[in-house]
């Protein structure tokens, strides 16, 4: 037994999977215990918000300001509110208003505003140009006031009864918020999705609630799986023949198709995360009884389990003690593929809309369905739908691992 | 003098673990085999005679590494050669090896003429496919074997069929030696004859020149083989004629092993077993003096001590591994 | 010798098929036979003669298609679990392969106690228990302190064929089976199991029941000899009779066709 243990642990593609696996494991529990956030709480009032750190603005205001003279803080200032396509913009229209193109340098911004201030003129009509592109030019020009101007801004608040305004502070250009001292600020890794919930938080709970389904499903297909497979393989007689009726009718029938039927047929209210688990299980059972009875058959004529007849044990005995060690190893490299098999599963019920219900725990599947419903992939907005794809990548890929690691292990034929 | 067709000296190969430990699995073997004889090397499992069958091929490949020692072939010093050329100018043609359970060796998606086709294809890529037919039938023909079987599947040939039939096509190039690992121990009684009768009407058809046959059953030897060795740990223990070996053994092994053969004849059942307890050494790290001096009745402190060497006995071909004469050898048989 | 032979374990007309409709396979072929108290039998037959699954009926652990065996002239009665189990106080087997005999993930300790608790040991103090499988070790001349909590792959082939005897001295049956005891042992180490197996035929009067495929072991060991050909028993007797003077062809031609050391083959002739 030492031995074997230490074996598994020698082997590169178990060590990898593992290593994937119990990082992922580790994530999913201690995060909820740093980030106490509610999973579904929309935080955010409009949709897909890009990841990044949020500060408060209004706390940033009355945070203590430090003076920093940063020499590039002026030109990324204005590069950052003139990006290299309004600068294509504004050449083409002095271009059309006669300016001739070998004095325009888009990269001189001194020059080329105070061109621009010469020759703009919202209200002129210019044929062929869009309604669009005519906003365009005037929400531009917007922006462009005051770009080189030095001065700050002036805070001003309603004051007495009166609601005047009144002057309170000036915010100069050179005054910085250590953010650390800004009582509000939210890191976002991954934005948020289209309801305004944290991607991350939302994805590790659903992670979590993945595995658990993954795990309820998978433990009970395989002990379904075995205990029949058992008893077929160890009996015999009507027993095997009624039992490998029914893994062949499950067998034949799609179970896609039946998990469909059933999550259809419960319902939306009974359907919870449990539920779903426990129809997943009871609709994978027939793989894992097929192959467990197969085995068993072959070991029932070996000389060690003749010999316990012989020796007075009972068929139960015999089946535990006999029979269950040789199939041990294959039935955990089964167990390990029916809890990846059931994610994936689950992930492809709740895609179609039929998982489990949507307003309390989320699952990877429900984020890839919302993420879908709500065109994030149509919109550009990544966040919403790559990494939970990935999530779901690395849970299978690192299962597949470790069985194929501890099927090199345990099938010494295999190995090279 | 016959010409020798094989002849060892001082082969030493070993198996070299992947913790490069050596494994010394054939130590220092030399043996003659004539043209027109054959040669029978007996000895219990894991005594080494089947890793000497592979290192008279001189085809090696990992863990089996040559050591030391030469091997001779009808005159052609073959130690050391590499592999690719061993493979192109000895086996089959100077050399033909039949493992044991070879009848497993046929493809089972193939017929026989097609694999007799690859086998003289692999060293005359020349030769046409009805020159090849034409052979093989002749040569079936010639060894008793039915023509039909050229044209049959493996699956449909029994056990002992498909034993002659790869026994043929080994020698169908006519080499010099056959070297016959076990040939007949799968087989059933019946079956297991047939092959022998076989065996011995190859050599005197003339299609090989001489034969070794590696085998634990020491009756079957007897009536095969002209002349007997036995293994023991690697090293060769007892040389001599088959009677020399099977009735009047020196060594104290071979003495204990032909007293432990079972054969029903009459005066058997009052004829007490020998037994010799113990197990052979590891060869990992193996005894310094004689290998046998653990489980040996005639052991003396000497025998842990200096490494023994095979002593002849007076020029006859007759040899033994022991530092006691073959008077003394006699005298405490006698007296036991 | 016992004075009258009894019979220990005798058979009429019993046959095995397998399978049914055109895959119909006639293992056993309506055989009789008659085992006595204390006698050394050898079943001889080729492989595929059905001597395994002859075997296997007589332990009881496959039930015959048709015929009777009788347990010192009684019907033998293995219709439940419990009946099987008290059976099996009397008859024991010894396989071929010493190394699937035993479950690889338990001690061998567990194989000895089995025994002793087979024959109603379970409520002995442990002491008792030890110094009954340290007497059974030291009848096969295994040392059991050296073996005490080793598995199985700690031990050799044959050291654990020996375990097999000594698990034999513990339980005392009446009958055993050896199914090829030797075929998978050393020839150097093949006497000791015989001798042993006769030892304890002479201190207990158990009867013996060879199954194997070769003759010469069966004419050395046995009192009488029984010749399997396709399910069927051809010939039967006393070893001299069956091997020294064959009447039937088949035995004939299987006792020529073993290679012998004082009468060498012809190979001229097949």
């Amino acid at each position: 037994m030492k031995h074997i243990l230490g074996q598994i642990f020698h082997s590169g593609k178990f060590m990898v999977g593992f290593c994937i696996f119990a990082a992922l494991l580790l994530t999913v529990l201690i995060y909820p215990l740093v980030i106490k956030d509610p999973p579904l709480g929309i935080i955010a009032q409009g949709t897909f918000f890009p990841p990044g750190v949020y500060v408060s603005v209004y706390d940033s205001i009355g945070s203590n300001a430090y003076t920093l003279n940063l020499t590039d803080a002026a030109a990324r200032r204005i590069a950052s509110k003139l990006s290299s396509d309004d600068r294509t913009a504004m050449l083409e229209w002095l271009v059309r208003e006669g300016v001739p193109a070998e004095e325009i340098d888009i990269a001189d911004t001194q020059s080329l505003l105070s061109l621009w201030e010469k020759n703009y003129d919202p209200t002129k009509d210019v044929p062929g140009l869009t309604n669009a592109k005519r906003n365009y030019y005037i929400r531009l020009n917007d922006s462009l006031k005051g770009l080189l101007s030095a001065q700050g801004l002036i805070l001003a608040a309603p004051s007495g009864s009166g609601g005047a305004l009144q002057q309170t502070g000036v915010i100069n250009q050179t005054d910085y918020v250590n953010v650390s001292e800004v009582p509000s600020v939210r890191v976002l890794p991954l934005g948020t999705d289209n309801f305004g919930r944290d991607v991350l938080t939302e994805l590790v709970k659903a992670t979590q609630v993945s595995l658990q389904i993954g795990f309820v499903a998978g433990i009970i297909a395989t002990l379904i799986g075995l205990s029949l497979g058992l008893l077929a393989g160890y009996v015999g007689g009507g027993v095997d023949d009624v039992i490998v009726f029914f893994t062949n009718l499950f067998t034949v029938i799609p179970s896609i198709v039946l998990l469909i039927l059933i999550s259809f047929s419960i319902g939306q209210d009974k359907r919870g995360p449990f539920t779903i688990a426990v129809v997943m299980g009871f609709t994978s059972w027939y793989w894992t009884a097929r192959a467990v009875r197969a085995q068993v058959i072959s070991l029932r004529n070996r000389d060690h389990v003749n010999l316990s007849k012989l020796s007075g044990h009972s068929i139960p005995h015999i089946i535990l003690t006999d029979i269950l060690p040789y199939i041990a190893s294959y039935v955990v490299m089964a167990l390990i593929l029916q809890i990846s098999l059931a994610i994936l599963a689950e992930a492809s019920l709740s895609i179609l809309g039929l998982g489990p219900r949507t307003t309390e725990v989320p699952t990877l599947g429900l984020m890839m369905n919302w993420a879908m419903i709500y065109q994030a992939q149509i919109l550009g907005k990544w966040w919403a739908i790559f990494p939970v794809v990935a999530v779901i990548a690395l849970v299978a890929f690192s299962m597949n691992l470790m069985n194929t690691g501890l099927d090199h292990v345990f099938n010494p034929a295999l190995r090279d | 003098m016959a010409k020798v067709m094989l002849e060892t000296k001082e082969l030493t190969t070993k198996y070299i673990t992947r913790f490069n430990e050596g494994i010394y699995a054939v130590d220092r073997v030399s043996l003659k085999v004539e043209e027109g004889k054959s040669l029978g090397i007996a000895g219990e499992s894991g005594c080494g005679k089947s890793t000497l069958a592979l290192s008279l091929m001189g085809y090696y490949f990992a863990p089996l590494h040559y050591t030391s020692g030469e091997i001779i072939i009808d005159g052609r010093n073959i130690s050391g050669m590499k592999p690719d050329d061993v493979r192109k100018s000895i086996l089959g043609t100077e050399i033909s090896y039949i493992p044991q359970s070879a009848m497993n060796a046929l493809n089972p998606t193939q017929k026989i003429i097609s694999f007799i086709q690859d086998v003289i294809q692999a060293h005359d890529p020349k030769a046409t496919k009805k020159e090849i037919h034409e052979l093989a039938q002749e040569r079936f023909a010639a060894l008793g074997l039915p023509v039909e079987v050229l044209q049959k599947y493996p699956v449909e040939l029994s056990g002992g069929m498909k034993q002659r039939t790869v026994i043929a096509i080994s020698v169908i190039l006519k080499p010099k030696v056959l070297i016959a690992d076990e040939p007949s121990s799968a087989l059933d009684v019946t079956s297991q004859k047939m092959v022998i009768k076989m065996l011995r009407g190859l050599m005197e058809g003339g299609f090989i020149k001489s034969m070794i046959f590696i085998t634990h059953e020491l009756p079957l030897l007897f009536n095969v083989t002209d002349d007997i060795m036995v293994m023991y740990a690697g090293q060769m223990v007892e040389k001599g004629t088959a009677r020399e070996a099977v009735f009047d053994p020196l060594h104290p092994y071979a003495r204990g092993l032909m007293g432990s053969i079972i054969v029903p004849e009459s005066g058997l059942r009052g004829h007490k077993l020998t037994a010799i307890a113990g197990v052979p050494p590891n060869l990992k790290k193996p005894p310094a003096g004689c290998r046998f001096a653990e489980r040996c009745q005639l052991v003396r402190p000497e025998c842990r001590e200096t490494s023994v060497r095979m002593n002849d006995v007076n020029g006859t071909g007759r040899a033994y591994r022991c530092l006691r004469t073959e008077a003394q050898l006699r005298e405490a048989y006698q007296n036991a | 010798m016992p004075s009258e032979p009894k019979p220990c374990l005798s058979g009429q007309g019993l046959t095995k098929i397998f399978g049914n409709g055109r895959q119909k396979c006639c293992a056993v072929d309506h055989v009789d036979f008659c085992f006595n108290e204390g006698e050394v039998v050898s079943i001889v037959g080729e492989s595929g003669s059905g001597k395994t699954t002859l075997s296997k009926m007589l332990l009881g652990l496959i039930n015959p298609t048709e015929g009777e065996i009788y347990f010192q002239g009684q019907k033998r009665d293995i219709s439940s679990q419990k009946k099987k189990q008290e059976y099996w106080k009397n008859i024991q087997a010894i396989f071929q392969d010493p190394f699937s005999s035993f479950n690889i993930f338990n001690k061998i300790d567990g194989v000895l106690l089995d025994c002793i608790h087979m024959r109603g040991g379970r409520r002995l103090p442990q002491a008792k228990k030890v110094e009954l499988m340290t007497e059974a070790c030291a009848f096969v001349n295994l040392k059991f302190e050296e073996l005490t909590n080793k598995y199985p792959f700690e031990l050799s082939g044959g050291q654990m064929q020996r375990l097999m005897i000594a698990r034999i001295f513990l339980l005392k049956p009446k009958i055993l089976l050896a199914d090829e005891p030797t075929s998978m042992i050393d020839a150097c180490s093949r006497a000791t199991i015989l001798d042993m197996l006769m030892q304890l035929r002479n201190e207990i009067g158990m009867t013996i029941i060879f199954i194997t495929h070769d003759i010469g072991l069966a004419y050395y060991v046995s009192d009488s000899v029984y010749i399997m050909e396709h399910g069927r028993f051809v010939e039967n007797g006393s070893a001299d009779e069956v091997i020294l003077h064959a009447k039937e062809p088949y035995t004939k031609r299987l006792i020529s066709d073993v290679p012998k050391i004082h009468e060498v083959w012809d190979l001229t002739t097949v």
